[in-house]
């Protein structure tokens, strides 16, 4: 489990992660919803110590975050952040190798080559393995970033805006793959998501940010509803029920 | 040399860096200076020495000088590294005239096969076990070249890294300059080459590189020779004239993409 504990953390004096306070569930998916610049990515890099946190601590497994060793943490926690600007120039299998370093220190043994075909597959990117990746597009791009994080093989896994550049299809299928990470093998997955509609549809618990605070959080039922919305986005969202599914309509 | 330019290129994430365009070179002329100011009589390891400590310098300048620029635009980067270079070079005629020695410092400035003599070329082996750790740390480098959180998030200590790389480029291009002389563009246009038909994928490209060079230097040197026969063009200039248009010609193709 990952424990968040009065956790803040301020860019020159401003504060942009305020007093917050999380646990996250193993076995699930959680979400993190909320507006533009409510410190959604900030809170991910601290969990995944990408940037360092001011005050309150961050608890993996029982362990403090800083007195995991930074080769140990990695096989634990794997993070995709929202932006990935490479200019590197690898192919698709090779991007994906990379993801198996923490256990093999780039020297890759018959096991991290099947986890990687393994991510592959998961990920269908098989055809387009030996393609560069300065030669793909935005989403194809973007998914073999995250067979990457797959093929760390990490209990937990962090996805900062996983679906975006992807189309619908792509975005079903990036989300029935976390779906299958956490119902298959127990993963636990974390992500920010924009589209409430993919977090109500997928996820099992959802954490609303807005100014660096957390303004709603709990089983996705409780949250994607009229008033939390309403408190979250400031928008009248109306929702309709489908079948087994609740849909936001937030359009107009 | 064409491997350190390569190395170089991951670790700043800009392909148009090298150790002509980072002041590298120019810094270790200048450590060769100063060793031949301080110490009259240096034997070539003293040089050596001090070639790799102020090539290590001026390297490792440059790169904080990368850090602090917010503005990271691919060909500016490496004007700035140019004229960082320039900068050293200057204060290295400076001391030169102050003491009579701009003689022997030019002859540092081109490179030319033709003045190596044995004694001095045996230099040379100190590079070969740098690039031997050059090739186990491949991967690592192209690790660093993803960027630090990148590195961060596989585990990977991206500063020791990024050092480690510095100081491999810093001991075989002072080496280099010290045996042979400053050959310009090297460690610009081979990596480029390569990267473009193979990737970056470092442990695959370092051979590729290494003998690529290796036909690159011996194909200049070879034209010098029989350009002018029975006299020699020295392999500085001719590398530096055909890697220039090479070198623009990268630039151009660039533009295109963009
Ligand atoms: N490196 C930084 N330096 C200064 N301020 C920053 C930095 N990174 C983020 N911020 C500020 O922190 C706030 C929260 O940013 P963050 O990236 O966490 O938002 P977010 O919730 O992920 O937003 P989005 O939905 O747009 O991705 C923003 O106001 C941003 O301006
Ligand atoms: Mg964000």
């Amino acid at each position: 489990m990952i424990k968040i504990k009065n956790l803040s953390k301020k860019y020159n004096e401003k504060t942009v992660v305020n007093n917050v306070s999380v646990n996250i569930k193993k076995g699930k998916i959680t979400s993190f919803i909320g507006p533009n610049g409510a410190g959604k990515s900030t809170l991910l890099s601290a969990v995944s110590r990408l940037i360092k946190h001011d005050i309150g601590e961050i608890m993996i497994d029982k362990k403090e975050i800083k007195s995991w060793k930074s080769n140990e943490l990695s096989k634990k926690v794997a993070i995709l952040k929202q932006s990935n600007n490479l200019n590197v120039r690898l192919t698709v299998r090779e991007l994906v190798s990379f993801g198996r370093f923490p256990y093999s220190q780039g020297n890759l043994s018959e096991h991290d080559w099947e986890k990687v075909d393994e991510a592959l597959s998961f990920m269908e990117l098989h055809d387009i393995e030996d393609q560069y990746l300065d030669e793909l597009s935005g989403g194809q791009r973007q998914r073999a970033f995250i067979a990457m994080v797959i093929a760390q093989d990490t209990e937990y896994i962090l996805l900062d805006e996983p679906l975006n550049n992807l189309d619908m299809k792509h975005s079903v299928q990036i989300m029935k793959v976390l779906r299958r990470l956490v119902d298959e093998l127990g993963k636990t997955v974390i992500l920010v998501i924009h589209d409430i509609n993919f977090a109500s549809f997928y996820s099992d618990y959802v954490v609303a940010l807005k100014n660096g605070k957390i303004v709603r959080q709990g089983p996705t039922n409780e949250i994607i509803e009229q008033g939390s919305l309403k408190e979250i986005y400031d928008m009248d969202i109306p929702i309709k029920q489908i079948d087994k599914c609740r849909v936001c309509v937030y359009f107009a | 040399m064409a491997i350190c330019g390569l190395i170089m290129q991951q670790l700043s994430r800009n392909k148009f860096v090298s150790p002509t365009t980072a002041g590298t070179m120019d810094s270790a002329r200048l450590g060769i200076l100063v060793s031949m100011l301080a110490f009259s009589s240096a034997g070539p390891f003293l040089r050596a020495g001090s070639a790799f400590f102020f090539a290590l310098l001026g390297t490792f300048l440059f790169m904080k000088i990368l850090d602090k620029i917010k503005f990271k635009d691919a060909i500016f980067i490496p004007l700035v590294g140019i004229m960082f270079g320039n900068i050293v070079g200057s204060i290295t005629m400076f001391f030169a005239y102050k003491n009579d020695m701009i003689q022997t410092i030019t002859a540092w400035l081109q490179g030319d096969f033709s003045m190596i003599l044995s004694g001095s070329y045996e230099l040379l082996y100190i590079s070969i076990p740098a690039l031997f750790i050059a090739y186990l740390y491949a991967n690592k480098f192209t690790i660093a070249g993803m960027g630090e959180d990148f590195s961060i998030n596989l585990g990977m200590n991206h500063r020791q890294v990024v050092n480690i790389g510095l100081v491999i480029v810093a001991i075989s291009t002072s080496v280099v300059v010290l045996t042979v002389g400053i050959i310009p563009f090297l460690g610009l246009i081979i990596p480029n080459i390569v990267s473009i038909y193979q990737g970056d994928n470092l442990r695959r490209n370092l051979p590729h590189t290494a003998l690529l060079g290796a036909v690159f230097v011996l194909f200049c040197d070879i034209l010098g020779r029989v350009l002018i026969y029975p006299y020699e063009i020295p392999i500085g200039l001719t590398v530096g004239v055909i890697g220039s248009g090479v070198f623009i010609y990268l630039l151009l193709r660039r533009r295109s993409y963009a």
